[in-house]
């Protein structure tokens, strides 16, 4: 109870293990496969940077105010509603696998995770909402929704956003508005991020039209694991770089038009692939099926291409008996952290592609 | 082979590194090479981009004046921000205002917030909206000034001339 908060967000270090342990037996409510356009959208994200008033951001901030920024944000998150049934972790009582799975389950960025003193992360129930404390900024608020639904995620952070600000004095100015420890993320410190899954447009090859094309629109691509990682299994997350001079829901407009035309095109994609090449890509599909189903050594590399394939064939009708949502679980389960979590030890690189293949081929040959 | 770095964990990873023309072989276990990788990775980064983007349009007079300004709140020099991209508190933004509202410009295309207000600071004042405009203008007439377009520049001027002699 080192920050001395309400009881209704648990906290301590002996029990962390077994809250990551609870984490691990659920899925994420952004796993789930469903919302709108869910074929081709994995998530759609929000993350609001806010920095308190009168405190120095972490970079520039000495122990004492990172402790206090910890234990202030943390007292007037316990007063949020949609946040009081919470997990707190401090970085500095995880060892580097549960930091890992942290990452891995999309709950905080790979940056907290070095230099832990003083950081924590809270998790809300169902994984919906998280907030990184003393990562570049004081707070990293973030929500994840299952699809296409930049809008709802909006509406909820906001109210979240609208509660913290009664409880806690912002820094903010009213032509700069929030004020972070990055100019680019300056304004609104928002950034919206939707996770698209394009398997047809890289197989056709129009891939790299198409994020020439996002670039000079403003926004970015990155990988599954945000920034700096590189893009595997065809995905992309695609966001804005712009927070300042547009209004939220200008930002979220402008992402939402972006994306229905990428949907378009990836639509389109699929439809001429399935007249045109019907059978490669059916045997392209069945194969990958059938080494996820028999390997009995695996990378996750390999994993993530082999499940991207079976993603789009659920998805064309092609595999009916696995769904969305066991797929989209397996691309986070079979990640090393996860691996090791599930199995509870420590694993080489060696160990792992046994247990992912054996894990694997459990959940696939069960159904 | 036990790891380089941390001397305990079996290593699993070879490295070879070369820092000018000097070969340098390391074993190192999953974990160092991940935060190895991790460190090499940050050494060029968004902060370079930044710093450099900081002060290529003022005269170098100004840019010696901006280097010694101090934040009096937290102690960061706009040198130290040119270094790290980083600034240091929420009041560095008013302290180096008048070299960073090019800056966001540039970056954001824009250096208007237009997004919510806090409800706190919402109730708090209307003064604050008519600075944030004022503040908008003065930015404008800058501009106008070095695009030398003077009659816009005058128009601009004398709309703040008018703000400003209001009494609040």
């Amino acid at each position: 109870m080192r920050y001395g908060i309400s009881n209704r967000v648990k906290i301590g270090k002996d029990d962390q293990n077994m809250q990551i342990n609870d984490l691990l037996n659920h899925t994420s409510e952004w796993l789930k496969g469903t919302g709108p356009n869910s074929d081709i959208v994995i998530s759609s994200r929000i993350r609001l940077a806010r920095n308190l008033n009168k405190f120095p951001f972490p970079n520039w901030a000495d122990k004492a105010q990172l402790d206090e920024v910890v234990s202030t944000a943390v007292k007037a998150m316990a007063n949020v509603d949609l946040l009081k049934k919470s997990t707190l972790f401090e970085l500095a009582n995880l060892d580097s696998i549960d930091k890992q799975f942290l990452v891995e389950r999309h709950l905080m960025s790979i940056e907290h995770t070095q230099k832990t003193e003083h950081k924590a992360v809270l998790v809300s129930e169902e994984e919906i909402i998280s907030v990184m404390i003393n990562e570049e900024d004081h707070l990293r608020i973030q929500l994840m929704q299952s699809g296409f639904n930049l809008f709802e995620a909006w509406n909820i952070i906001n109210t979240v956003d609208d509660a913290l600000a009664k409880l806690l004095d912002y820094a903010f100015l009213p032509d700069f508005g929030y004020l972070t420890a990055c100019p680019t993320n300056i304004g609104t410190g928002m950034r919206g991020s939707v996770m698209l899954h394009l398997p047809a447009l890289v197989m056709s090859r129009q891939i790299e039209r198409v994020l020439a094309a996002i670039a000079k629109l403003s926004f970015t691509t990155r990988g599954l694991y945000g920034e700096g990682t590189q893009a595997s299994g065809n995905f992309f997350q695609i966001s804005n770089q712009v927070s300042l001079g547009h209004s939220e829901n200008e930002i979220i407009e402008n992402i939402n038009g972006l994306i229905r035309q990428i949907i378009e095109q990836e639509t389109q994609a699929r439809e001429i692939m399935l007249s045109k090449n019907r059978e490669v890509l059916e045997d392209r599909i069945n194969r990958s099926l059938g080494i996820l189903k028999s390997a009995r050594i695996i990378t996750s590399q390999e994993t993530i291409e082999l499940l991207s394939m079976i993603r789009l064939g659920n998805d064309l009708g092609m595999i009916k008996d696995i769904d969305r949502r066991t797929i989209n679980e397996l691309f986070i389960i079979t990640q090393p952290a996860h691996l090791q979590k599930l199995e509870n030890k420590k694993l080489s690189s060696q160990e792992r592609d046994l247990k992912r293949a054996e894990l694997i081929r459990k959940k696939l040959n069960l159904l | 082979m036990l790891c380089d770095i941390c001397g305990k964990n079996p290593a699993t990873v070879h490295l070879t590194e070369i820092i000018d023309e000097q070969m340098n072989e390391l074993h190192l276990c999953e974990d160092c090479a991940r935060n190895k990788s991790a460190a090499m990775e940050q050494q060029f980064g968004l902060s370079d981009l930044l710093a450099g983007m900081a002060d290529f349009e003022k005269p170098s007079t100004e840019k010696e004046e901006a280097v010694t300004i101090k934040c009096p709140s937290c102690g960061l020099t706009y040198a130290d921000f040119k270094k790290i991209g980083r600034l240091g508190c929420g009041e560095c933004y008013n302290v180096f205002r008048k070299y960073l509202a090019p800056l966001l410009k540039r970056i954001h295309g824009s250096n208007q917030h237009l997004g919510k207000t806090p409800l706190k600071v919402k109730t708090t004042s209307r003064v604050y909206k008519k600075k944030a405009d004022l503040q908008e203008l003065k930015n404008q007439l800058q501009e106008a000034i070095q695009r030398e377009a003077f009659e816009e520049a005058a128009r601009l001027r004398d709309i703040i001339k008018g703000i400003e002699s209001k009494p609040r």
